[in-house]
């Protein structure tokens, strides 16, 4: 500015100095601010001071104000137990919602088109925060995880049961855990090689696929003295047990002539954990319904167990 | 020898004055202090017009709030109605959804439109009449006037010592105006909830935390903006003085000192001639008068708003003096050129700018208005499920889950049948709704309701990698509808 300070001229038009730069014969006014826009900016430094005494703004060493760094100011404000307050408040607005959850059955549930939007949306944290690991995202699951959307169940489609697994979970350590085990035909050498072969390829013939007709007569009589007991005779599977229906098209650990030797061989074992000390029966409950309602759900003893 | 004294001398022996050049760099003033503006009360035409704009203007913003329309049980009857926590606007037989924020941004453009047009026919009449920082400025001038009294009066009072008579009347004005200011914010925030609850939760403490907000901001800001920033707003706050440049132009007309009238101004004396002299008489009426305190002489400014009363004040002078009025008019650039030419005054108020200005303005109302005259009042939207993207079930059937947005914005509740147009094949299952045939769905008056929707095809009609399909819903009493199209996916590969 100084280097220019000898150019300053008065504008003739306007009565106001010009700052003395000059950019191809254009020259800048130096219009003054008006002397309120001054005071407003001594506002914001007064703002400012108030601010910085209220609320936490000056940093600290660590212990000199107790476990935060920083002042506290003096409306001892805290983010972190604004958040604590909000989630209080949050959890407090969610609590009718599973007020009237509780006790419902699964046809109140449906009919009640808020109390739907809300098992929807409380469900589908629930899922993603604790189920999707194994079960996937949007509940399609994986091999050996099964696929919730669909309408095979191991052990029941009904709300209860489903709220029943989901509580003492399969295969855990929960006293009521829901337990079966296949045995590992191979691994073990109760059957040899070539009889697993056999009752794999009468397996697949229970579901109409192809397989020769000498292995799958050969397969009925293994699967008669090996598997009815779980998968009954005419293979449809026992959900007491946990035994699934051969006869279906859908096959949790594969449905191919491999994937189902595979399965006869080693003996699959899935471990689902309990939920009951993790999650309240609120969240199970929804939880539940969740499960029940991505479509597959089965009204209670529509399909008799054991059958 | 201290310092102070050391600095004294400019050499031993010679001793140095304290006294410095007026226009020295250092001196000159950063920040430029406001000069007070005592208006003088105009009379004429102008000033008749600014009264009554000023009510109105104020009636439409107090009374709009108390307004009422029907709209039937299950929507608020406000005729003018901004419901947030609704999340809808109403004005008059129009509501608006959220989503059709559009229509707003219509009204934005179509206002701004309106602005240039009538900017580039008769200069700046919104900064000059309707404009509120005029309208309430209007107002507490005219509080100020019935306290303090006129011009001479007030700028006699200003200057007079503190007395009880100087008090009285600075604390009544200031009391009458933060009475208007408060009026104003409580008016603000009728427009967001029903205006008859709002006044009553107001007065017994029940309102809203933000309405008092809000009350406060605003009577804050229109007794500071209107009381004692008046037109540092115009001239420091306001961008409308530096764009309208480029809405006007020489053909625009503005309120106009006639230099080829006035010049040689000089005081006149009686019975003296006025021939080889201009009309006017340097009376300063127009000064004045002014609320911006402008000399309009001066020519076209940034700070003139254009409110005509300096038009009053001169015509009273000239009828007194005997002299044409008009000496101060609504003019263009170029008829003033054409006067000092002695030509006559042409007008010509259809140009490029405004014909450009009006086509877009009827084209933008032509398109909102079609918009509200055609508004579909039953709207439907599907999203399939992505997650998984099928689901394959246990007799080999294929299932497709969609979550259906039905949005009813009629003011009954609606029972609708919901059609699946497709594979005659396909089976549907609405969460929530009984089985049967058409599906039916029930929305209340003024929502939107999300409904799960499961289409299974049987096994044996899974013959293609994707089925077209269309949802429709269907309004039986009404006849309106509404359909989406969608995809049914089966997981065979392409």
């Amino acid at each position: 500015m100084s280097d220019h300070e000898e150019n300053r001229e008065t504008d003739a038009h306007s009565g106001t100095e010009t700052t003395g730069h000059e950019w191809d014969g254009i020259k800048e006014l130096d219009t003054p601010l008006p002397r309120w826009w001054l005071y407003t900016f001594y506002a914001c430094i007064a703002i400012g001071i108030v601010y910085m005494v209220m609320m936490p703004a000056i940093p600290a060493l660590p212990g000199l104000a107790g476990e935060t760094d920083h002042s506290r100011g003096i409306s001892n404000n805290s983010e972190r137990v604004n958040v604590a307050l909000a989630m209080a408040d949050l959890e407090a607005s969610r609590a009718p919602g599973f007020e009237r959850l509780r006790g419902a059955s699964i046809d109140a549930i449906e009919d009640d088109p808020d109390l739907l939007g809300f098992v929807r949306a409380a469900g589908e944290a629930a899922f993603g925060n604790n189920c999707s690991t194994c079960h996937g995202s949007g509940a399609q699951g994986f091999i050996g995880y099964p696929n919730l959307n669909d309408d095979v169940w191991l052990w029941g489609g009904s709300y209860e049961d489903i709220r029943t697994t989901i509580r003492f979970g399969i295969r855990g350590e929960h006293p009521d855990t829901r337990f079966s085990q296949m045995p590992s035909f191979g691994r073990d050498a109760l059957l040899t090689r070539s009889q697993i072969g056999d009752v794999t390829d009468y397996v697949l013939s229970l579901s109409g696929q192809d397989a020769p007709a000498d292995a799958i007569a050969r397969g009925a009589e293994i699967f008669t003295s090996q598997c009815v007991s779980c998968h009954m005779a005419d293979g449809r599977g026992d959900r007491t047990q946990g035994a699934p229906d051969l006869t279906d098209q859908d096959w949790l650990y594969g449905g191919s002539r491999d994937q189902i030797l595979a399965t006869i061989y080693r003996g699959p074992y899935g471990v689902m954990p309990a939920w009951e000390d993790r999650l309240g029966d609120t969240t199970i409950d929804a939880l539940a319904a969740y499960v029940y309602l991505l479509g597959g759900g089965e009204a209670a003893a529509s399909r008799p167990t054991g059958q | 020898m201290s310092d102070t004294q050391k600095r004294s001398m400019a050499a031993p022996g010679v001793s140095r004055s304290r006294v410095k050049a007026v226009n020295a760099a250092e001196e000159r003033e950063l920040y430029k202090k406001r000069e007070p503006i005592y208006p003088k009360l105009a009379h004429g035409k102008f000033r008749f017009v600014k009264w009554v704009v000023m009510a109105v203007t104020l009636a439409v913003y107090y009374l709009v709030p108390f307004l009422r329309w029907d709209r039937g049980a299950d929507a608020p009857d406000q005729a003018v109605l901004a419901d947030f926590a609704g999340r809808r606007f109403y004005f008059f037989f129009i509501e608006i959804w959220p989503q059709e924020v559009y229509y707003i941004t219509g009204l934005l453009i179509l206002a701004a439109l309106g602005l240039f047009l009538v900017t580039a026919l008769f200069g700046r009449v919104w900064c000059g009449y309707a404009c509120p920082q005029t309208v309430w400025t209007d107002l507490f001038i005219m509080v100020e006037r019935a306290f303090e009294g006129d011009r001479n009066a007030r700028i006699k009072l200003d200057r007079a010592p503190w007395s009880f008579n100087k008090a009285w009347r600075k604390v009544g004005k200031h009391a009458v105006w933060l009475l208007i200011a408060a009026a104003t914010g409580g008016a603000w925030i009728l427009y967001f909830h029903d205006a008859y609850d709002t006044l009553a939760n107001f007065f017994t403490g029940q309102a809203d935390i933000s309405a008092y907000l809000f009350f406060g901001v605003l009577t804050f800001t229109t007794y500071v903006l209107a009381g004692t920033m008046r037109e540092q707003v115009c001239t420091y706050m306001c961008p409308w003085p530096r764009i309208q440049a480029a809405m006007t132009d020489r053909e625009a007309l503005n309120v106009t000192y006639r230099l080829d009238r006035g010049e040689p101004r000089g005081p006149h004396k009686k019975g003296d001639p006025w021939e080889g002299r201009g009309d006017c008489i340097d009376c300063r009426q127009c000064v004045a008068v002014c609320p911006m305190g402008i000399d309009i002489r001066d020519g076209a400014q940034l700070e003139c708003i254009q409110c005509a009363l300096c038009i009053d004040a001169c015509d009273d002078v000239m009828r007194k003096v005997d002299r044409p009025t008009g000496l101060i008019a609504y003019e263009t650039d170029d008829n003033i050129d054409r006067f000092q030419a002695g030509e006559k005054p042409r007008y010509r108020f259809v140009r490029m700018r405004t014909l450009v200005y009006a086509v877009a303005l009827v084209a933008v109302a032509a398109v909102m208005l079609t918009g509200l005259l055609t508004r579909a009042e039953l709207e439907l939207n599907a999203a399939r499920d992505r997650n998984p993207n099928y689901v394959r079930l246990s007799d080999g059937s294929i299932r497709n889950g969609y979550t259906i947005k039905v949005v009813n914005k009629g003011n009954a509740p609606r029972d609708l049948e919901l059609v699946v147009d497709g594979d005659p094949a396909i089976d549907i299952r609405v969460l929530g709704a009984p089985e049967e045939a058409p599906m039916r769905l029930s929305v209340e008056a003024d929502r939107t309701r999300d409904f799960i929707v499961y289409l299974t095809l049987p096994h044996d009609a899974v013959d293609v990698p994707r089925e077209d399909i269309t949802f429709r819903v269907l309004d039986p009493q009404t006849g309106e509808s509404a359909e989406t199209r969608s995809v049914l996916v089966t997981g065979l590969s392409e």
